[in-house]
């Protein structure tokens, strides 16, 4: 089986096939990371680059080792220590890595629409790894996948992102992923970090935490940007986390068996207390495994196609 | 030296609407009536131009244009810029001061009409800064810029934040009755956007330029110009709110004017969907009810002029990521054909949508052009309003590409153009 694309640049591109495809193409994957010898042949002699523009240890680690896992030929490309400090643009960077014959480039990118262009002007396969505050697929995917795993559904389940939805790449991701999934979806921030119109993105607004929470399944926190603050979006810490930080009399609030899940590194004290954070509700280190297993059914699906 | 330009229906907004001839001589409107060949002394010596199936208009006026010279000149020369006016039927422009260095002294002034002279194309009127280098502190020589030939003043691009400075170039303004044209948009609204702020910009996660960005400018400038009894235009008019601000002002008697650019009235911000940089500018493409205001208010006479905001920048940096890549389209060769879309959809009659390119721009910079008055310029625009074509980028004369229509099915073509009674431009 395949994809029949080219590139996973967004969740909003694919179909609910598409995704449930991906979905099962990566569970035998999460067998072999349990595995003594973590290693199959999958993607023996291709090459992956991890293009991150952004500095990001979590996610690159994750796609190395999938890579790796999947045993292909993995390079780490941080353009601070590059090229692009010269004044290299990204389509040349990414043309000098394209001549390098790379069958996949992963890309993390500030700018929304990175990898898109990226896509547009190379023959590998690109995967977006986060442009901008546009989308992070893979992290919509192993969200989902998590969910899957730890409720079994996602029609009807109801689900709520909490926290800066306005500069948040992985809620937008994660809100195309559950809407089209069949979940209903709420999103819960101060107004000055929830985007306009986004309703018509089929979710409904809160910005009042505790009217959000009753009959929540699923919360996905999302992480604050400690350098947001002095930009007029929350005044301070100190008030955000009393509003809007996820402590243990709300996962009480919400009357259900929550699954707790943040796309990491988490804030502890911020937007979840420490108790929260360590309880056997959250789901956080289950995401990171899954995250390896997904991106190593992705990197499988996009190299058949070649 | 004479032409007769035979046959065509003669719009002269206003004044003249009919199947006509018109003879030049020696560079000016001689005459307009019709069956003139026959009355034509030494009529071998007159050169004939059929314009059966034709409009016959003045050349248009663009009271927008950036020229990019000097400072940019790989992105746009008075000579390409020139060029590519006339190719789109603009026999005079007005080109803004954000060069480098920035149009805030007589020098500068001088060597723009210089260039223009050499390139012998079409009438170059210089737009001279509000503030030294444009920074928004301390007024230009402002009577300097005008003795030197600047026909009015801004710092097109960036805004002047600064209310105060702005209450006084108004008023410094008035002793030369130089109109001011102020870049409206508050930049601490629009920090860090790069296209309109609204659903579209949801769901790109790209910062966004909220209307109110304009508006609170708009506001600002219509009750400055109250107060000064200035003369104050406004570019670029891009909202619903800045359109109901101009209806208002005018009906209370304010001295403002205001031009409205074709993307504004053609796109919304749906085109930025693919991240396509060719359709980033400043003001951003807005939503659909922006773009109905805009056209009711062409309509109502609330915006009265259309100007292209020509902004021509390098292929290899629009190439850049979305929120990287630099603000700006260019615009004088498509202006005509999106200009008579509106006159198909009923927005203007033919004439009106001709007066907003001619003699209402000469009138907001008292320009003594845009029309076919008897002893004026001859300076006219010979279209073939039924003609179909697709634009290619690659045969427009600006030195630039950056345009949202390539490819486009485009209705309604300037063929020819003359200044001063010379053949400036022809379509092949």
């Amino acid at each position: 089986m395949s994809l029949k694309r080219k590139d996973l640049l967004s969740i909003s591109s694919l179909s609910a096939e598409e995704i449930d495809l991906i979905l099962e193409a990566s569970e035998p994957f999460k067998e072999v990371s349990g595995r003594e010898i973590k290693k199959v042949p999958v993607l023996r002699g291709k090459t992956v680059v991890n293009l991150f523009f952004e500095p990001s240890t979590r996610t690159r680690t994750s796609f190395e080792l999938a890579a790796k896992r999947l045993s292909a030929d993995v390079i780490n490309f941080s353009p601070s220590s590059s090229s692009v400090v010269k004044g290299e643009t990204l389509l040349d960077t990414a043309r000098n890595i394209e001549s390098m014959q790379a069958d996949i480039i992963v890309l993390r990118h500030s700018s929304s629409g990175a990898a898109e262009m990226l896509a547009k002007n190379v023959r590998s396969s690109v995967i977006n790894a986060g442009d901008g505050w546009h989308e992070h697929p893979t992290q919509g995917l192993l969200d989902l996948f998590t969910i899957k795993e730890k409720k079994g559904t996602f029609v009807n389940l109801k689900v709520a992102i909490v926290g800066d939805v306005s500069h948040s790449r992985v809620a937008r991701s994660d809100i195309h992923a559950l809407v089209k999934m069949g979940a209903e979806v709420r999103v819960v921030g101060p107004p000055t970090m929830i985007p306009p119109f986004i309703q018509r993105m089929g979710v409904k607004v809160f910005s009042n935490f505790d009217e959000a929470l009753p009959g929540v399944d699923v919360i996905i926190m999302l992480r604050l940007q400690l350098e947001r603050q002095g930009r007029s979006l929350f005044p301070s810490m100190r008030e955000y986390a009393k509003l809007y930080g996820l402590n243990v009399e709300r996962v009480q609030r919400t009357g259900t068996d929550l699954l707790v899940m943040h796309p990491g590194p988490i804030n502890r004290g911020v937007e979840i207390s420490h108790e929260v954070a360590d309880s056997c509700q959250t789901a956080i280190l289950d995401q990171v495994s899954n995250g390896v297993a997904v991106r190593m059914g992705l990197m499988y699906l996009l190299s058949q196609l070649q | 030296m004479r032409t007769l330009i035979k046959g065509g229906q003669v719009i002269d907004p206003g004044r003249l609407n009919r199947i006509a001839d018109v003879l030049i001589e020696d560079g000016k409107i001689q005459l307009i009536d019709t069956n003139l060949q026959a009355t034509l002394k030494n009529p071998e010596s007159v050169t004939i131009i059929d314009a059966e199936g034709l409009i016959v208009c003045p050349g248009f006026i663009d009271l927008h244009v950036h020229f990019r010279e000097p400072g940019f000149e790989y992105k746009e020369t008075i000579a390409t810029g020139v060029d590519s006016a006339v190719a789109g039927g603009f026999t005079t422009v007005c080109c803004m001061p954000n060069t480098s260095p920035v149009n805030d002294s007589q020098s500068i002034t001088e060597f723009i009409l210089r260039q223009a002279k050499i390139a012998d194309k079409a009438h170059v009127f210089p737009i001279g800064a509000i503030t030294k280098g444009s920074k928004g502190e301390e007024l230009a020589e402002i009577g300097e810029l005008h003795q030197a030939g600047c026909v009015a003043i801004s710092d097109d691009g960036i805004p002047v934040m600064n209310s105060l400075v702005m209450r006084r170039a108004m008023e410094y303004a008035r002793a030369f009755d130089l109109p001011v044209v102020d870049h409206c948009e508050d930049s601490h609204l629009s920090a860090g956007g790069a296209m309109n702020e609204g659903f579209v910009s949801t769901e790109l996660g790209i910062p966004g330029i909220p209307n109110a960005a304009e508006e609170v400018m708009v506001a600002r400038n219509i009750f400055l110009a109250e107060l000064t009894q200035s003369r104050l235009h406004l570019p670029h008019v891009s909202t619903i709110g800045s359109v109901r601000l101009l209806r208002e002002a005018k009906e209370r008697g304010v001295s403002v004017t205001a031009e409205a650019c074709p993307h504004h009235f053609t796109l919304t911000d749906e085109a930025v969907r693919n991240f396509d940089t060719n359709a980033k500018m400043n003001p951003p493409l807005r939503t659909d009810a922006d773009v109905q205001a805009v056209k009711e208010a062409l309509k109502d006479g609330s915006i009265d002029i259309i100007a292209t905001d020509h902004a021509p920048h390098a292929v290899y940096e629009k190439q850049r990521q979305f929120d990287n890549a630099p603000f700006g389209i260019i615009g004088l060769e498509t202006a005509l054909s999106l200009t008579l879309s509106l006159v198909e959809e009923s927005v203007l009659t033919l004439e009106q949508a001709i007066a907003k390119l001619t003699c209402e721009p000469g009138r907001v910079f008292n320009l003594p052009f845009g029309t076919l008055t008897v002893g004026a310029e001859a300076d006219v625009a010979l279209i073939d309003p039924k003609i179909s074509w697709t634009l290619d980028p690659n045969r427009l004369r600006s030195k630039s590409r950056n345009t949202p229509f390539a490819g486009w099915n485009l209705k309604g073509k300037v063929v020819k153009t003359l200044v001063g009674g010379q053949v400036v431009y022809e379509a092949d």
